[in-house]
């Protein structure tokens, strides 16, 4: 909330010059200036995928995007939401009453987003969510006002989930992260284990945040003689899962690990010896083509010297396409109506550096390839941040889950 | 299979030895918590931040000097315990003669500082440290596999805790200590310098910190977070244990081990509150925990 207060206080500090102009100049300049919200986590365990990269990577595409050259202002602040859905909602309820926030963007950790979703529906702006994984936000609590930008739980338990079976792990124990990410992937992968043939023998419920050592559910998992251990957590939790799987000689005695949301940031992490060979879906990696790599080398290097994730090109591509729609709307007509902007943010085709091609559909899902990747070994990485080998592609149109099925009620049926 | 309260039993021991291994990191933070706070009545709330950064010097002697986990296992404390030194010296010795609550409210702002500083340089999803290869590979035990590195961590956290205590009770200095404590105008008056003890003191408990945190590095994400995460259950163990208590603190450690370990086979989604029911009941019932005098 500093930096927020921060960027306040240079805005009370820029009032007296525009005091000095005509009350309708003043009035025009507020009207031209967009405002964006950036929520996430700053100082927890998803900091690295999301945290101040995010903004980074909005400050990159509001540069990309030129529409400062056609008149229009656009302010960036950023809060921590510490990954609790009172504090988002709280934040999110005074960046727009008061702070005259328009957009809200990334939000990372799935029960915050529903919490600001609902916020952002109920006050009419617009909420390009990047962050989160939960496929609700386009199926049960889906919302006029929401682009559910990167990926979600049913495109990940799709690719890795569907992967593994295939692969022959047709028995699976899963580590839940105990809160409504957690749930919503573990739901969404154990469907589609049993709509392969396979069958969960069972799972269990991590408390979060605050686990460390997760040898205990690791030994229940292996006790359950399943094939594949479901890990439906993300970030340090995932690292430490992973890290003590192998210390138990899980991997070593034939039990696959599915990593069911990895980012590379977490690959960085544990290393290429604990990590490699591990079976990811990524929507974005730095290294896939001329392209992804030409944004990187823009957005150059993130905090902590990290590349960025899929979450926070996800950032990057939500906030190009909004400019893009609010330039073509008017500012002024893009402050008014959240659902108007977001309207026409679906009847505009999307292209840019991160995904490629893609489009919104009308449940807010933004559709775009998403890729199976492999973990190198240490022998195959060829120098810094080299880590994943692509495995198989699945087409936009097949990544995400059907329009039909998402129990969506903007969809007509 | 035999099953005891609808668990099999091997799963059931296993959880068991889980929870005692836990215990011991419980046992060895709250150690060096009972003993800053017994001989200098400061609640340290920088304990977690020191036992990050345990793990740090670790990682950092690692990857710049090439000195692997033995020497980071001696040296991590004592840089860090140097570090403590400093940290009494310059703030914490200010704020004996005043409430204990300007002594907690510093040290958990010392560690916010330090939690922060570490995260803007290293990030927060940690940093890659392997297990020493000679403590590599497991045991199996028939009901479980059991890593040889979490049996060196019981075995070092329990020589360290004996270590800790004999200092104290047995030797002629942990009397100093002990007087010193009682009644600090006396001891100085016997040509005693009791500054200097209680610096030392505070360093010998930060050290401790720290050497959990090596034995933490290889199992462990090592991030700047991971000392918060788990000082506020340290905290618990320590006033459940009585405040100051040595051999409270470390009985108690590895005993709420056992009892999070339960908990996580029963009901895994209880398991990160159990300790502070836990704490609640004591609370009401021995207001000055189960080792302390009230």
């Amino acid at each position: 909330m500093t930096l927020n207060r921060r960027n306040l206080l240079a805005a009370a500090a820029a009032t007296p010059i525009a005091a000095g102009l005509p009350l309708s100049g003043a009035r025009a300049q507020a009207q031209n200036t967009i405002r964006i919200g950036v929520l996430n986590d700053q100082s927890g365990l998803y900091r690295d995928l999301s945290g101040p990269g995010s903004t980074q990577a909005v400050r990159q595409a509001i540069q990309d995007s030129g529409v400062t050259q056609r008149g229009i202002n656009v302010e960036v602040v950023q809060a921590d939401h510490q990954n609790r859905p009172d504090v988002g909602s709280t934040v999110a309820r005074q960046w727009i009453d008061r702070d005259g926030v328009d957009v809200i963007v990334d939000v990372p950790t799935s029960s915050v987003a529903l919490a600001v979703n609902t916020v952002v529906r109920e006050r009419n702006k617009v909420f390009l969510n990047s962050g989160a994984a939960t496929s609700d936000l386009t199926g049960a609590q889906c919302s006029p006002n929401t682009v559910h930008w990167t990926y979600d739980t049913w495109m990940l338990a799709r690719g890795t989930g569907g992967a593994m079976v295939r692969a022959g792990g047709d028995t699976w124990f899963f580590l839940t992260a105990d809160y409504a990410f957690g749930h919503a992937l573990e739901r969404d992968t154990a469907e589609f284990v049993r709509s392969a043939g396979g069958r969960v023998l069972g799972q269990v419920r991590t408390p979060f945040p605050g686990t460390t050592d997760f040898s205990s559910y690791l030994v229940q998992a292996q006790a359950s003689r399943a094939k594949v251990i479901g890990l439906a957590n993300a970030g340090g939790d995932t690292i430490n899962s992973i890290k003590q799987a192998a210390e138990f000689g899980l991997t070593r005695r034939g039990v696959k690990l599915a990593g069911l949301l990895v980012f590379v940031t977490d690959v960085h992490s544990l290393g290429l010896q604990t990590a490699q060979g591990l079976v990811l879906t990524e929507t974005f990696y730095w290294d896939l083509n001329d392209r992804t790599r030409a944004l990187t080398q823009r957005l150059g290097n993130m905090p902590g010297g990290l590349r960025p994730t899929m979450v926070q090109a996800g950032c990057y591509s939500a906030v190009l396409h909004y400019l893009k729609a609010a330039a073509d709307m008017g500012a002024q007509q893009a402050k008014a109506s959240g659902i108007e902007t977001v309207n026409r943010m679906k009847a505009m085709p999307t292209d840019d550096d991160a995904f490629g091609q893609g489009s919104i559909r009308p449940d807010g899902r933004k559709i775009h390839p998403a890729y199976l990747f492999e973990v190198k070994t240490p022998g195959e990485s060829r120098g810094a941040w080299d880590y994943y080998k692509l495995l198989s592609t699945v087409p936009a149109d097949e990544a995400f889950r059907p329009l039909a099925q998402g129990g969506c009620s903007l969809v007509r049926t | 299979m035999d099953e005891i309260f609808g668990i099999p039993a091997p799963l059931l021991f296993g959880q068991l030895l889980l929870g005692l291994i836990n215990g011991a990191f419980y046992a060895l933070l709250s150690l060096g918590l009972a003993v800053i706070f017994g001989m200098l009545n400061v609640i340290n709330f920088t304990h977690g931040a020191q036992f990050m950064l345990g793990a740090f010097v670790a990682w950092a002697m690692l990857n710049f000097l090439g000195l692997g986990y033995w020497w980071a296992l001696l040296l991590a404390p004592i840089v860090v315990g140097l570090f403590g030194v400093l940290l009494e010296r310059t703030m914490i010795s200010k704020l004996y003669k005043l409430d204990h609550l300007y002594g907690l409210l510093l040290t958990f702002g010392v560690g916010l500082i330090i939690e922060g500083l570490v995260r803007n340089e290293f990030g927060s999803s940690g940093l890659p440290y392997r297990i020493p290869p000679e403590l590599s590979g497991a045991w199996d035990l028939g009901f479980m596999f059991m890593p040889v590195y979490r049996g060196w961590v019981v075995i070092v956290a329990l020589v360290a805790c004996i270590a800790t205590w004999l200092v104290i009770e047995r030797t002629r200095i942990g009397s100093y200590l002990r007087a010193a404590t009682e009644n600090p105008a006396l001891v100085q008056a016997f040509g005693i310098n009791v500054p200097r003890m209680m610096t030392l003191t505070y360093g010998a408990g930060v050290a401790l910190a720290a050497f959990a945190g090596v034995l933490a590095a290889p199992i462990y994400s090592v991030n700047p977070q991971m000392g918060s995460n788990l000082i506020i259950i340290v905290f618990a163990v320590v006033v459940i244990g009585g405040m100051g208590s040595i051999l409270g603190s470390v009985l108690t450690g590895f005993g709420l081990g056992i009892v999070e370990g339960l908990t996580k086979v029963f009901y895994p989604e209880a398991s990160a509150t159990v300790i502070f029911v836990v704490m609640a009941i004591v609370l009401l019932l021995r207001p000055a925990g189960l080792f302390g005098r009230a």
